[in-house]
């Protein structure tokens, strides 16, 4: 079983960076979406699987039965789900006020309007003009 | 944004099922599968639902207060939850107490429901924060 | 105060730190007197030790260590610390009350008068130190004292360039010091000096003792101009003359000796040792009267030959019996004397002129005859002339090469030609400036203000008494060095005369030649000056293209790696996240399976992820693509579900749901190009890199899994939640007891989020769209 879920676990991940290294940001969200459920599954996994049984104790008993799951991995990953969603639509947010403000959601073009020599905004012109004076006093 | 029909009439369905649910999910929460994390995304799904189906102003009236404050208050009713530890000046912050009075029906009180509820109504504030934001028309 | 406040070594170090903050707050015209003062309180401390220190005892001071780390520190003064740190303060405060002079009316003043107590109190503190670290502290202290001063004129393009020049190779140095100390401290279990000394045995078995004396010496080379790291210091003369005179001949240049003599008693025997301190001080010398006679500026001329004195006392520490120890230490007392007091002169010249051009300058001895005469005793001391100290200094000089063994003709002949040579040049400081015919300067010259000539003055005639009296300096301070030097005490007398011996005979010739040289010099001089390949293939031009290079180096470096396209980031990190763990795993030998389980249905929740992920990969539209991610979150959910997880299994179905719904209404609103605009190409090495790291994980996991499991912990949360939580809901329970306040991290995380989102949306959203 385990081998066959981390081979899973493998399967994801790739798709996930395959998504991560695409042109356009909205893949890459969704690669963005697959790497953290890749990693919540690793986690689950570590915990060691196997069991049905939930990690609740019977009514009446004291102590969590032997055969119950390992309750840590689940608080782990229960509140790491709710942050990956916090997450992802955070990044979806600035992928359409990127949009919005660039007219494009390809990282390629984004990182050309940012060039500074090509478009000089007022955060590109400091390192442009602060590197020939490097230069000059280092020679 | 137009929702389609079957959207539009099944949206009290959609808001109010969930909401009963949720709450459901977080009473019973601390003995079985539920707690304010779930209930809370089950509760903020349903008013994300109505948000698209009848409009986000729609889903603010039901609301009452915007999420901001929702997630406010949760944070604090969170936050507060733990003072009552020092009751015993030795416990840590956070240490939950639980009270059982002598009542015909069990009724245990205690501040680690407390807590839950803060995490309930963060958990709303947030996704409804965020879902609204996003699926709200420019 | 007590008397032992004023015998303690820390007064002058507090002296020298509290003149620096007054220094900074008092007037500017007081400045200098007031620094000056600091010096001589110091310089009265230290000769109110001095009594103290014999050649067979030491002051100690430990104030400060750790014992658990075997680290203690502390000051001491014995003999040799005792002639560095009369030489500091002595000097300084004549240097300090020229300055104040010099540089009357510049409103940076003050901040060359902070700048010079704080490198005095370094200095002090560095030839003080007992023990390696607080020494390497105050050495580098000195180091960052010469930056800022020989970079005073900081709008000048040179000054920078020099003072950055003298960082680096010192500093570089200073890192090779610290190598070294370190290691012969491990090797000696102690840092103290003393304590090195005295486990000389056991650092010299010790297989690391030859790279860490290889490091010291590197070090001590770079801060004393040895060849090949000669070359910053003529070019520190950009600072001003004061500052040249105190730090780049009395004291400063000299602390790279006052090491190699400190840890003499360690090395004296290692031939390497002697080896290179011989012939990188012969070289050095050499280097230094050549290059001396190329120059025409004055403080050029005068940097040269103080490179040649530093080799000659390199070379002399490197010969090291008694004989030279005690020539050693002479030397280095008289030529501070004599090369400090030409400094001044030099700087009085260029200051009364406008010119340090030593060709367009002569017959200055009837406008100033003060200085002229200052000059000629220094000059004549620096010659090496009866009766002044120079001439004692340089008789055992001799003696101790002549008796150098077999090396005994190399280091006689070349030190008869560099002799030769600060003879033409000290002829060339007095005769031809102040005595040959009157040349025109661009200011009428005429004697400097009192507190300009105090100090060449006081310095020239202390040459000559000295030089009247030789035997009262040794006794008062060479010997004591010596000891310090040798570890042992050495009984060589210092005598103004020796009889008709061959030194003698070597020194009438030596003078001799040098007059030869100075007549020639205006001849000699231009000749010298245009062969080129000196410069061409000298350090200093191996420096610059280093430096250069590295510059370069850096800039392609720059380049390739902040090539600034997210994707290529992205490949980097994906790739080195693959290979890493990998690497590590193969390397290690951590490759392995799990037992294998019996595969049941539920294997079936594995393959919808694996196909889900895989179909958002692979899908042509972002719409399917977000489907097939539904896709690949329900079967997780189905995951949880089916291995014990209600809780995570809800959570999980929840948000994806949300997610999907969200996603597919924002992105169907986007005009996106909805296809994977990647090429072919691009697509076939992207899923190359990705199938590594999925693999990666995979095989990691897999070692993972491998392992034996600690199951404590969840067993802990198992037992104790019903009696400790009152709740049976394990998960729960963990969430909103156990670890409330993490629970709280994560709402208080998420709430940030969706503020941010929102600030997002109102503001910077908008103040992006609009371009403002």
């Amino acid at each position: 079983m385990e081998i066959l879920l981390a081979a899973a676990i493998g399967v994801l991940v790739a798709a996930a960076a395959y998504l991560l290294l695409a042109r356009d940001l909205p893949r890459a969200l969704l690669g963005f979406v697959l790497l953290g459920t890749a990693a919540n599954l690793s986690i689950f996994a570590a915990g060691r699987i196997g069991t049905m049984v939930p990690p609740l104790v019977d009514q009446g008993e004291r102590a969590l039965a032997a055969d119950a799951a390992n309750p840590l991995p689940q608080a782990l990953v229960l509140t790491a789900i709710v942050i990956g969603f916090g997450l992802a639509a955070f990044t979806l947010v600035l992928i359409r006020s990127a949009h919005d403000a660039f007219g494009t959601a390809s990282a390629d073009e984004m990182d050309e309007a940012e060039r500074p020599d090509e478009t000089p905004g007022p955060a590109a012109v400091a390192p442009a003009a602060a590197s020939p004076s490097h230069r000059r006093e280092a020679a | 944004m137009h929702a389609s029909l079957i959207l539009r009439v099944s949206a009290p369905l959609l808001l109010w099922v969930p909401a009963v649910v949720s709450l459901y999910l977080l009473v019973r929460g601390h003995n079985a599968p539920g707690g304010g994390f779930v209930g809370g995304l089950v509760a903020a799904s349903g008013l994300v639902f109505h948000a698209i189906a009848r409009g986000q102003a729609a889903a603010m009236q039901v609301m009452r207060a915007p999420p901001a404050a929702w997630c406010g208050a949760g944070l604090l009713l969170a936050l507060c939850s733990g003072l009552l530890a020092w009751i015993d000046p030795a416990a840590g912050y956070l240490t939950h107490r639980w009270w059982f009075p002598d009542l015909p029906v069990t009724l245990p009180l205690n501040t680690a429901f407390v807590f839950d509820v803060g995490v309930y109504l963060a958990v709303i504030g947030t996704i409804t924060a965020m879902a609204f934001a996003l699926v709200a028309e420019e | 105060m007590d008397v032992f406040f004023f015998q303690s070594l820390t007064l002058p170090l507090v002296v020298g730190l509290a003149g620096a903050a007054g220094v900074a707050l008092c007037r500017p015209a007081l400045a200098a007197r007031l620094g000056a003062l600091c010096a001589v309180i110091c310089l009265a401390a230290y000769v109110g030790m001095a009594g103290a220190v014999t050649t067979a005892q030491s002051l100690a001071m430990p104030f400060w260590g750790i014992p658990s780390l075997g680290v203690a520190g502390g000051l001491q003064l014995d003999g040799l610390s005792l002639v560095f740190a009369l030489l500091i303060t002595g000097i300084g405060a004549l240097v300090l009350l020229y300055a104040g002079r010099y540089l009357q009316g510049d409103p940076r003043l003050p901040r060359l008068m902070v700048l010079l107590l704080l490198f005095m109190t370094s200095m002090l503190g560095a030839v003080t130190a007992d023990d390696v670290i607080t020494l390497f502290v105050f050495w580098e202290l000195t180091s960052i004292a010469s930056f800022f001063l020989v970079g005073y004129d900081h709008e000048r393009l040179g000054a920078r360039k020099a003072a950055l020049q003298a960082l680096l190779v010192t500093g570089g140095g200073g890192l090779a010091l610290l190598a070294g100390l370190v290691l012969v401290s491990i090797v000696a279990g102690t840092t103290s000096l003393s304590g090195i000394i005295a486990a000389r045995e056991v650092v010299l078995a010790d297989p690391l003792a030859m790279p860490a004396m290889l490091l010291v010496v590197l070090g001590c080379f770079t801060k004393s101009a040895q060849f090949p790291f000669h070359f910053w210091l003529p070019n520190a003369m950009a600072a001003p003359t004061p500052v040249s005179a105190y730090l780049h001949s009395a004291t400063m240049v000299k602390l790279g000796i006052y090491l190699l003599a400190r840890l003499n008693p360690v090395y004296q025997d290692v031939v390497l040792w002697q080896d290179l301190l011989t012939w990188a001080g012969l070289l050095t010398a050499a280097t230094g009267a050549l290059m001396a006679l190329r120059e025409t500026d004055l403080k050029r001329v005068l940097a040269w030959t103080t490179v040649t004195a530093l080799g000659t006392l390199t070379l002399l520490i490197g010969l090291a019996p008694e004989l030279s120890a005690t020539a050693a230490v002479t030397f280095l007392i008289v030529h501070a004397l004599y090369k400090a007091a030409l400094f001044l002169i030099a700087g009085i010249v260029d200051h009364e002129t406008g010119t340090r051009d030593a060709t367009a300058l002569g017959g200055l001895g009837r406008a100033m005859p003060v200085t002229a005469a200052a000059a000629a005793l220094a000059a004549f001391s620096m010659a090496g002339l009866p009766p002044f100290v120079g001439f004692v200094a340089k008789e055992i000089v001799y003696e101790a090469k002549l008796a150098a063994g077999g090396m005994a003709g190399v280091v006689a002949s070349v030190g008869f030609l560099v002799n030769a040579a600060q003879v033409a040049i000290a002829g060339l400081l007095s005769w031809r400036l102040f005595f040959g015919p009157l040349r025109p300067t661009p200011t009428q010259p005429h004697d400097p203000p009192k507190s300009m000539l105090a100090g060449p003055v006081l310095l020239a005639l202390l040459g000559l008494l000295a030089g009247a009296a030789p035997s009262i300096l040794g006794t008062w301070l060479v010997d004591g060095a010596v000891a310090a030097i040798l570890g042992r005490p050495a009984d060589v007398p210092l005598k103004l005369w020796h009889g008709f011996t061959p030194v003698l005979a070597l020194s009438v010739a030596t003078v001799a030649l040098g007059v030869l040289i100075l007549a020639g010099w205006a001849r000699l001089g231009p000749r010298l000056r245009r062969a080129a390949p000196l410069d061409r293939f000298g350090p200093a031009a191996a420096y610059d293209r280093a430096l250069a290079g590295l510059v370069a180096w850096a800039e392609g470096t720059t380049r390739a790696v902040q090539h600034g396209s997210l994707r290529g980031y992205m490949r980097t990190l994906l790739l080195v996240t693959a290979l890493a763990p990998l690497g590590v795993l193969v390397a290690r030998g951590g490759l392995a399976l799990p037992e294998a389980a019996p595969v049941d249905p539920r294997a079936l929740a594995f393959l919808l992820i694996a196909a889900g992920a895989v179909a958002t990969a692979l899908a042509r539209g972002l719409f399917a693509a977000v489907m097939a991610m539904g896709l690949v979150g329900f079967g997780t959910a189905i995951v949880f579900l089916t291995f014990g997880a209600p809780d995570v299994a809800l959570t999980q179905f929840t948000v994806e749901v949300l997610l999907v719904v969200i996603l597919a209404t924002v992105l169907i609103r986007l005009p996106l190009r909805a296809r994977d605009a990647r090429t072919g190409r691009q697509r076939a090495s992207d899923a190359a890199v990705a199938s590594m790291l999925g693999l990666s994980v995979a095989l990691v996991l897999l070692a993972v899994l491998a392992s034996p499991f600690d199951p404590r912990l969840g067993d802990w949360f198992g037992a104790q939640s019903v009696p400790g939580g009152h709740g049976r809901n394990v998960v729960n329970v963990i969430l909103v007891d156990f670890r409330a306040l993490d629970t709280l991290g994560e709402i208080a995380v998420l709430a940030i989020a969706a503020f941010s989102v929102l600030a997002l949306l109102r503001g910077a959203g908008r103040r992006l769209r609009t371009g403002t």
